[in-house]
Parts: structure tokens; sequence; C-alpha cells
């Protein structure tokens, strides 16, 4: 027979109750500051003169031509990045080569530079009095002031999101797979879709969905090259302060409302996802 | 299949993995790399898989030239130290990777992949976990499925990385047994790499006592017990 010790078992990573309370409040109170009071101003604002105030500021043509062209700008931006991202990632995490660590700094460039500079440095090499940027005006393909030069400045920023999302998970997993995938006769393509992209598809989803959250809503550096030109290269972001100086406080604070709605569609989709998938998320970490 | 090792050197940056070593390996055999850590096994082994090439020197697959072969042309079934078992697919998909990544004409029908997927599955005793996940297998099963996934593409020599270095002392006897077994059926030249001079001992014909890049000794377990060829060898089998 063996007799209990009369000890008190305590989880090793419990703080008293006192401290637990005054951080969970804290956040609480930083949270309510920093996220919900200024989302809850916005649709106080937009839905102020009432709903039909607020949806009749969208269908305004300058509106919803900021709306196409924000959704433009993401549907290229986005896939682009991803592309990228992935090579990007996997050539860092698969391969040992010269200068390596300064493509790893390469990468995280965009989050260390200001994005108005940024937008300044596509100006200045694509803009109408460069050589490259007057011989592509003069082939009709303007870069500055127009769609092209938003997406470039909207990948600019956007650009380490997947890659940076991706790189750990990569060198936590390693390179046997893959190298057991080839033993067995796989090419280079195979490995890469049969398995490295089903192995990284949950952190590649997230990379995305940060990636689109940023690119949707990038002001500095699309607000240098754009030209804001209204209905033509104004995003919904640009709009956005454009109607708010004019004080046009309604039509501002809906289209914000719109842009914060689709990051919401967005954190729905990846809680949903997560909670679908939990088990195969489960799997795909740990082995 | 008979292998031949010619002179071969691998450096890695300053370090060098293997000083020139040359190794022939009678087709059939099965082969032990017995050595401790950092004596350049798993890379001597990598080398014959083509997961790596030699800084010099030669391979020969039956009198053939093979160093120039990439990895899948070599066809060699490697079973790999932490088994790399594709996480993401069942024990089934697994086993089955090598006959589905076959260029078209040479893939088997579905029906026939399944055929030889059951047939190697009962082969390493666990005829059913073919839809299990990797995850819920234990490190033994894990171990037999990554040993049938290498059988299944039916190579030309088997290569095994500490196959049993993970495991608890009981199952590493089991799986030895298995093993031998599996090459005396298959009759293919195996090569495998241990720091366990028992196991060394015990399973191979042949046994090659490597340290610091160099191979000490080549030859029948009773020979290198009985007359070891250096202080090291007389060292490390003795310990
Ligand atoms: N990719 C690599 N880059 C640099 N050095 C390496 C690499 N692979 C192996 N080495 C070095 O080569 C030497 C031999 O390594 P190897 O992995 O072949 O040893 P091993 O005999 O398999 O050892 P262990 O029993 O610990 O697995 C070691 O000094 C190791 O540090
Ligand atoms: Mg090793």
């Amino acid at each position: 027979m063996s007799d209990t010790p009369n000890i008190r078992f305590r989880p090793v990573t419990t703080e008293p109750a006192l401290v637990q309370g005054l951080v969970i409040s804290g956040v609480i109170a930083v949270l309510a500051v920093l996220l919900f009071a200024p989302l809850i101003a916005v649709f106080y604002e937009a839905l102020s003169k009432g709903w039909f105030a607020a949806v009749a500021s969208l269908a305004d043509k300058e509106s919803l031509a900021a709306i196409r062209l924000t959704l433009t700008v993401a549907l290229v931006s986005v896939p682009l990045n991803a592309v990228f991202g992935v090579a990007a990632a996997w050539l860092i995490t698969k391969y040992d080569f010269r200068g390596k660590a300064f493509l790893i700094t390469l990468i995280d460039l965009p989050f260390s530079v200001s994005p108005v500079v940024a937008g300044l440095c596509i100006v200045l090499t694509f803009g109408a009095n460069t050589v490259v940027g007057g011989w592509l005006v003069d082939a009709g393909y303007p870069i500055v002031f127009a769609l092209p030069g938003i997406i470039l400045a909207s990948m600019f920023v956007t650009f380490p999101f997947v890659a940076r999302e991706l790189i750990p998970v990569m060198i936590e997993q390693g390179r046997a797979e893959e190298e057991a995938a080839l033993t067995l006769g796989a090419s280079g393509w195979r490995v890469f879709f049969t398995v490295t992209l089903p192995n990284i598809r949950w952190a590649l989803l997230y990379g995305v969905l940060l990636c689109n959250a940023r690119a949707m809503g990038e002001f500095g550096a699309v607000a240098v090259v754009s030209g804001k030109i209204r209905g033509q290269t104004a995003t919904m972001p640009i709009t956005i302060e454009m109607l708010y100086n004019e004080y046009l406080s309604v039509a501002a604070f809906t289209l914000a409302g719109v842009l914060a709605l689709l990051a919401f569609v967005t954190l729905g989709l990846k809680t949903f996802l997560e909670i679908r998938h939990a088990d195969a998320l489960a799997a795909t970490r740990r082995h | 299949m008979q292998i031949e090792i010619d002179e071969i050197s691998k450096t890695f940056g300053v370090t060098a993995a293997l000083t020139p070593v040359s190794l022939s390996i009678p087709s059939g055999a099965l082969v032990a790399l017995l050595g401790p850590s950092g004596s350049g096994k798993t890379t001597l082994l990598r080398i014959l898989g083509g997961l790596e090439f030699a800084t010099s020197g030669r391979v020969l697959f039956d009198g053939q030239d093979a160093t120039g072969l990439t990895v899948q042309e070599r066809r060699a079934g490697f079973v790999f130290q932490s088994y790399a078992l594709f996480r993401h697919m069942t024990v089934f998909d697994n086993i089955a990777y090598g006959l589905n990544a076959r260029p078209r004409a040479q893939r088997p029908p579905k029906a026939e992949i399944a055929r030889r997927v059951t047939k190697l599955l009962d082969l390493i005793q666990l005829p059913d976990i073919g839809s299990r996940f990797p995850s819920q297998l234990s490190g033994g099963q894990r171990q037999r499925v990554a040993l049938a996934r290498a059988l299944a593409i039916e190579p030309r020599m088997l290569l095994l990385d500490e196959p049993f270095g993970a495991l608890d002392a009981k199952v590493r006897k089991e799986l030895r047994q298995g093993l031998r077994d599996i090459h005396d059926t298959t009759g293919l030249t195996t090569v495998f790499v241990t720091h366990d001079q028992d196991e060394a001992m015990e399973l191979a014909d042949l046994v090659v006592v490597m340290s610091m890049g160099k191979i000490e000794q080549i030859g029948r377990p009773q020979d290198i017990r009985a007359k070891p060829a250096s202080a090291f060898v007389k060292d490390f089998i003795g310990g």
C-alpha cells in the first residue's frame, strides 16, 4: 500500500491570482483603447446619418472605383508575392549558398524601409522623366501614376510576409522528406508539389492572408506612386483619406468600414480553416 | 549489384569528412559501416545514394561508372535515420510514392500498385496499418514502413543510416532479424550504418570499421574480432 504524501501540487506556470488578474485586465484595457474603440468609432461614424446615407455614399462612382482598384491590386500582388515568398523560403531553407545571409536581410528590407521612401524609389526608377519610365510611357504602359506602379508598391511592402511565415516552418521540417522523395525517383518539381507544398500549406495560408490584409490597407507607398487620381488610381485607403479631408465623414467612414469588414472576412476565413482542419494542422506541425 | 568505391574523398569547407577511401562490396552482401560519431559513415552512405557528391574519386556499380548518376538514376532504397516518412500521407501512400513517381509509361496501373503495397505491408508484418498516418505509428513501425517504402521502388541496393538508432533494445533485436530476413529474401546488396559494434558483428557479412574519415579495417566479423588491424579497432570492438 502506498500512502500519498501530503504535498500541494501547483503547476509551475501558475502566478498568484492577483498578478494574473492585473495582467489580464491590462491586456484588455490596451485592446479596448487600441482596437475596439477605434473600430466601434468607425462604424458609429459611418452609420451616424443612417444606413441609407452610408449605402448611398458607397454607390458613389469614386468609391466603387476605389473598391475595385484595391481588390484588383490585392488579386495581382498577393499571388505573385506568394510565389516569390515560397521560392525565397525554399532557396533559403533547402540550399546552402554564398550570400544567403544577405538574401535574408534583403527579404526583411521592406520592414525597415518607410513605405513612403519605397514609393519614392519607384517614382525615381520608373517616373516619366527617367529612361525606362519615359520609354514605357511612350510605349503606352506608364508605371507611375497608374496601376502597375500601385501593384509594384504594394508588392514591395508586402513582400516579406509569406517568406517570413514559411522560413521557420521549413527550417523546422528539414530536408529529410525531400531527400527521401528524391531517392524514390521523384523529380525536383514532383518533390515540391507532393512533399514540400503540402507540408507548408498552413504557414503559406497564414502568410497569404497577412499579405492580403496588408496589400489592401497599404497607404504610404501607394500614396506616392499613385498620384491619387480620383476614380482612377485612388485605392480605398487613399480615397478614405481624401473624403475625410473634404469633411465627407459618412462616405469616408463607410469606406473605412468596408475595408475593416474585408479584414474581418480574412480573419474569419483563417479561424474557420483553423477549426475545420485542427487535426491536420497538428499533424503537420508535430511528427 | 556489386559496388566499388574507388578513392572517394569528401570535404565540407575545411572539414575532411572522408580522406580517400576505397571499398569493394560484393553483390548481395550485407555490409555494416561501423565507427564512432563523426567518422564519416553517413557521408559515405549519402555519396553511394547520390544525395551528396564526392570531392574526388569514383563509384562503380557492377563495374560501370556511376559517379555522375543523379540520385533518381541510382535507384537506391534509402532508409533515413529519422525515417523521413511523408507526414501528410497515409502509410499506403508513403509506400506507393516511388511507384507513383515513375514516368507514366513505366508506372504500374493503380490495382498493381495497390497489390504491391499490400504485399510489402505483409512483408514488414504490418498488414493493417495502410490507412494510418506516420504520426499514429510507433518508432519501430515507422522504421519498418520506411523500409517498405524503400523496397517498393525495386531498388538496386539498400542503404540504411542507423536504421535502429532511435529504438529500444527489444525492438532493435526484432528488427535486426527482420532486416536479415528481408536481405536474405530479396538478395539486395545492403549497406547499413551503425555505431553499435554488437549490431554490426551480429548482423553483417562484412564489417567496415571507420574512424576520422578513414577505413581502419574491412573484414568478416570473426576475422575482425580475431585480428584487429589497429589499436583503434581493438579498442572500439573490445569496448
Ligand atoms: N553538410 C555538412 N556540412 C559540413 N560538415 C559536415 C556535413 N555533413 C557532415 N559533416 C562533417 O563531416 C564529418 C563526418 O560526418 P558524418 O555525418 O558522415 O559522420 P557519422 O560517422 O555519420 O557520425 P554519426 O555517427 O554521429 O552520425 C563530421 O565531422 C561532420 O561534422
Ligand atoms: Mg551519421
